[in-house]
């Protein structure tokens, strides 16, 4: 019978942190920019530059380690961490290795296979290294330094998943936690975060962790679902033919849904970590970690909480608003602007998604103002259009954010609630349609229908459609 | 009368009152500089061009009333570790032979702000690693005193240029000693100020925890004012401290009455040449005869600070000058294959022996297995001393001692046993791990007619007490 088998998940999960400027200088994160044009004489390691920590990284720091259960290390040090790569300009990272800022917490997380909590080992701060471009042509390799000292933190989780669906969800979990504190975007495509997955495997019910290795390069959710399987596999194979997984960092290559080593324990590098002597320890008072503490924004689950109960919405819609920050954010203020949550929820839950479906976005792409939507749910609210003519004019609204009130005024699309006119133009169509009268005295119910979409398509699709079936049935 | 024969107050003085002008003070450094320079080679790069075309500027400041300070218009070398915008940098290494900074130290931001003008940067010892300034790449330095001796180290250069009046004063930087030994050795007076006082942005770090920057000049005066003016709290540097007392000229008072100063028994042992000690203790006499209450200590731990220093610092060293790889800037090797070999190539041709054993030295106590057992024992025992210190603050205002065990050595003595030079440091060391200011102001000569060094070392941010002792040594010292 063949053995059964337990896959061990740890994951070092890199955010790179939303402040203006840099870890140790002042110069702006901002992405893109030409090469070596956000740098200075500290993030390019000119000799005699030191590095001054930015207080904004510290803090986002401790929000996201209370938001994660995480104990504050209220006296945390940073460490210099030596390698020679051209991309590290002082040949040595500033990181946290004996004293990070946050340790032992967790997130829980949920499943198919139910609720558990993931721990949380630590999280330190550090920079990140700058970007190197071969030029293939030239046959040189050219450095750009922009990204140099772009803060990062490093979440370290205890080994507690088991499959890839955890690792997804505690992934996911951590994305929402961090984009709700503001203190990252989190997207994995752009590098904004990045995860580096420890695995190993073991037979069910053996009582010691078999040996593991790290897979870097995993650029979204997909590849590294692909890859963890693709790990497991391999390891599998290795022990089923009796040979040994060896310690090693691999690289996974997602076209060719395979890993490669790239060095194994053996030539790992002795990083000679130490205190950075340029750096005071940070020293977090209890009035610095209570501010942070009191500012801590309401989180997903509270969030999807409070929309259940303030606003009534069902758990699965809230499930989805809450999502997303981005969502939230604008169901929140779209409300509060108009004061319809349900309609507003209809709104993101209905039109909104398709349209992101169909163009292949996610809500953080979301270009429409909360202001603009609310118009329109009072131009429907208040009969001034209907619900098909408000479609079409939301489709503007998603695509070019207009103002819809000003749009309906322009195109003439209000309903048309003059019954006057209403009863005349019903009239005329009931005595184009002879056949249809017949069949409604005839019984045929389904008759009306036709008669009211005529009027409606004679209309311009304006008409009040219950003004218009009580015209109908009076007529007839 | 040549102007370099003033004090660097006493020019100052001069140039206000439009006796000397700054052109005047300039050009008669630079004849020095032509005379001498070629016997003691005091400097890696001198900027003819820039200080005249600075003193024009300088005197057309003072002239409108804008610069006013004590050191305007006055001439200085600033020693070759620290950055200087536009002017050639090297640390006096083959490595950062063509390095040109785009940005200017704070210290020497500072003095240039009082209208300071840069005569150049002087030798010292290659990433001021070495006791005798021997180990430049620039060749060695020779003490004005007699130039068959080194001028000690790694402020060579600096301590040298100030002997040999090819500037009227300098910048320095200390680490384990390197202002306050070489002043010994050449007869000039230096100031380490405490840990924190001047900003090291700027500074090429050797030991980032221990370096400090500090004056080299004539006289205690001057190094008072000088001290004031490069002392600044600086955003820029995490370690700067923001103080409030660094008025360091109002302890210019020739006063020691009741002031208790401690000996050190530890610092008159076996090692102490003779004349050393005799020259040291009769200093002491001197301030004891002016109402000072002298008594003799022991401070222990002493033997301890060399094997601590060196671990610490050569661990700080190994990672402060890796960045020196030939990527960025400075040297990089003509011929390689591939990044590896041009990192080990660009390194081994770019650093000389002194600072290969330093880098070797630091990057084996940090390495995985031998971390705790050399670079956290050695931190240990950094704190230890500081305590021993801070016990012996509790009843002497100053510590009284030599700067050196012996006077200067003569050349090439020192190369062929490092050991020994390493050992040179003993007393001038524990002042860097503890973070204390200290001061040496020239006591004697000895048979061979080499200078001789008092050392005076205070408690943190106690410089005003080693200014105020310094100074009244030096008024008796100058009466005899």
């Amino acid at each position: 019978m063949a053995k059964q088998y337990e896959t061990v998940i740890g994951l070092e999960v890199h955010v790179e942190l939303a402040t203006k400027t840099k870890i140790f200088c002042g110069c702006s994160t901002e992405f893109g920019g030409a090469p070596n044009t956000h740098t200075c004489p500290v993030c390019t390691g000119m000799p005699g530059s030191l590095p001054v920590l930015n207080k904004q990284v510290v803090e986002y720091a401790m929000a996201v380690g209370l938001a994660t259960n995480c104990g504050i290390n209220q006296y945390c040090k940073f460490d210099r961490k030596n390698y020679f790569y051209p991309d590290n300009p002082q040949n040595y990272q500033i990181s946290q290795l004996y004293l990070p800022i946050c340790h032992d917490g967790f997130v829980e997380i949920e499943t198919a296979a139910g609720r558990k909590q993931v721990g949380i080992h630590e999280i330190h701060m550090e920079e990140d290294a700058g970007k190197l471009i071969h030029d293939e042509w030239e046959d040189c390799s050219l450095v750009d330094y922009n990204r140099s000292g772009v803060p990062l933190i490093e979440i370290v989780s205890e080994p507690d998943m088991r499959s890839a669906e955890e690792v997804i969800a505690y992934l996911d979990k951590l994305r929402l936690i961090i984009q709700y504190l503001g203190a990252s975007d989190c997207k994995l495509q752009e590098g904004s975060m990045r995860a580096d997955v420890n695995l190993s495997v073991r037979e069910v019910g053996a009582p010691e962790f078999g040996t593991r290795t790290e897979m870097k390069n995993l650029n979204s959710f997909k590849a590294i679902a692909r890859a963890i399987e693709g790990e497991r596999e391999r390891q599998i194979e290795l022990i089923e033919e009796g040979k040994a997984v060896i310690q090693e960092t691999r690289r996974w290559d997602d076209n060719k849904e395979y890993s490669y080593a790239m060095r194994s324990k053996e030539d790992a590098q002795d990083y000679r970590y130490f205190p950075d002597p340029d750096l005071v320890p940070v020293v977090i008072s209890d009035e610095w970690l209570e501010e942070i503490r009191q500012k801590q924004p309401e989180l997903r689950t509270e969030k999807l909480e409070r929309y259940k109960k303030e606003f009534e919405i069902p758990e699965y819609d809230a499930g989805i608003i809450t999502g997303t920050k981005k969502m939230a954010d604008i169901f929140e203020e779209t409300t509060a602007i108009c004061g319809k949550p349900k309609k507003v929820s209809n709104w993101l839950m209905g039109e909104t998604l398709r349209l992101l479906s169909e163009a292949n976005k996610t809500p953080e792409d979301i270009k429409f103002s909360p202001k603009n939507l609310a118009k329109l749910i009072n131009l429907v609210e208040s009969g001034t259009i209907n619900n098909s003519v408000a479609k079409d004019v939301f489709e503007k609204v998603f695509a070019e954010d207009i103002a819809p009130d000003k749009y309906v005024e322009e195109k003439g699309l209000k309903t048309v609630n003059d019954e006057g006119a209403l009863r005349a133009k019903i009239q005329e169509i009931v005595a184009a349609n002879p056949q249809s009268v017949e069949d409604y005295h005839n019984g045929k119910e389904k008759a009306i229908g036709f008669l009211v979409g005529q009027t409606m398509k004679a209309m311009q699709g304006k008409a009040n459609p219950g003004m218009v079936n009580k015209i109908l049935k009076e007529i007839l | 009368m040549n102007s370099m024969d003033l004090t660097a107050v006493g020019l100052g003085r001069k140039i206000k009152a439009k006796e000397i002008s700054v052109e005047q003070a300039v050009k008669d450094a630079l004849e020095q500089i032509r005379q001498s320079e070629e016997v003691y080679n005091c400097y890696v790069t001198v900027d003819e061009e820039g200080a005249l075309a600075q003193a024009k500027k300088v005197q057309g400041l003072i002239g409108d009333g804008t610069l006013t300070g004590p050191l305007a218009g006055v001439p200085v070398a600033i020693k070759d570790n620290m950055c200087t915008r536009g002017l050639r940098t090297t640390c006096s290494s083959k490595i950062l032979d063509n390095f040109i900074p785009t940005y200017t130290a704070q210290a020497v931001e500072n003095l240039e702000a009082a209208g300071a003008v840069i005569l150049g940067k002087t030798n010292m010892d290659e990433f001021a690693m070495g006791s005798t300034t021997e180990t430049s790449a620039y060749g060695p330095t020779k003490n004005p005193r007699n130039p068959q001796h080194v001028p000690g180290g790694s402020s060579g250069g600096s301590c040298a240029a100030v002997a040999a009046k090819e500037c009227s004063y300098a910048l320095g930087s200390d680490t384990g000693g390197s202002i306050r030994q070489p002043s010994s050795f050449c007869g000039v007076t230096g100031i380490k100020p405490t840990y924190g006082t001047v900003s090291r942005y700027g500074l090429i770090a050797y030991g980032s925890s221990l370096d400090q920057i500090g004056p080299v000049a004539k006289d205690v005066t001057d190094c008072a004012t000088i001290l004031e003016v490069i002392s600044s709290y600086d955003k820029k540097d995490s370690t700067s401290v923001e103080r409030k007392d660094c008025k360091f000229t109002e302890a210019l008072v020739d006063d020691v009455k009741g002031m208790r100063i401690g000996i050190p028994k530890d610092y008159f042992g076996e090692g102490l040449d003779r004349e050393v000690k005799e020259a040291v203790l009769a200093a002491a006499k001197v301030l004891e005869a002016k109402g000072a209450v002298v008594e003799e200590f022991d401070l222990s731990l002493v033997d301890y600070a060399i094997p601590a220093y060196y671990t610490i610092a050569s661990a700080e060293a190994s990672s402060n000058l890796s960045r020196f790889d030939g990527v960025k800037y400075g040297y990089r090797a003509k011929e390689y294959e591939g990044l590896h070999s041009m990192y080990k190539k660009s390194r081994s041709e770019g650093f000389g022996p002194e600072v290969k054993r330093r880098i070797m030295l630091g990057s084996f106590v940090l390495s995985s297995g031998y971390y705790d057992a050399y670079y956290l024992k050695a931190l240990r025992t950094k704190a230890l001393i500081k305590k021993a210190f801070d016990k012996a603050f509790e009843k002497y205002d100053v510590i009284l001692g030599p700067a050196a065990p012996t006077t200067a050595p003569k050349l090439g003595e020192s190369l062929s046993d490092p050991l020994k030079m390493y050992l040179g440091d003993i007393y001038t060391i524990s002042v860097n791990l503890a973070g204390l200011p200290g001061m040496t102001v020239p006591c004697g000569t000895d048979s061979k007619g080499l200078p001789i060094g008092l050392q005076l070392i205070g408690d943190c941010f106690r410089e005003h007490n080693i200014i105020r002792a310094g100074y009244a040594y030096e008024c008796s010292r100058e009466a005899k």
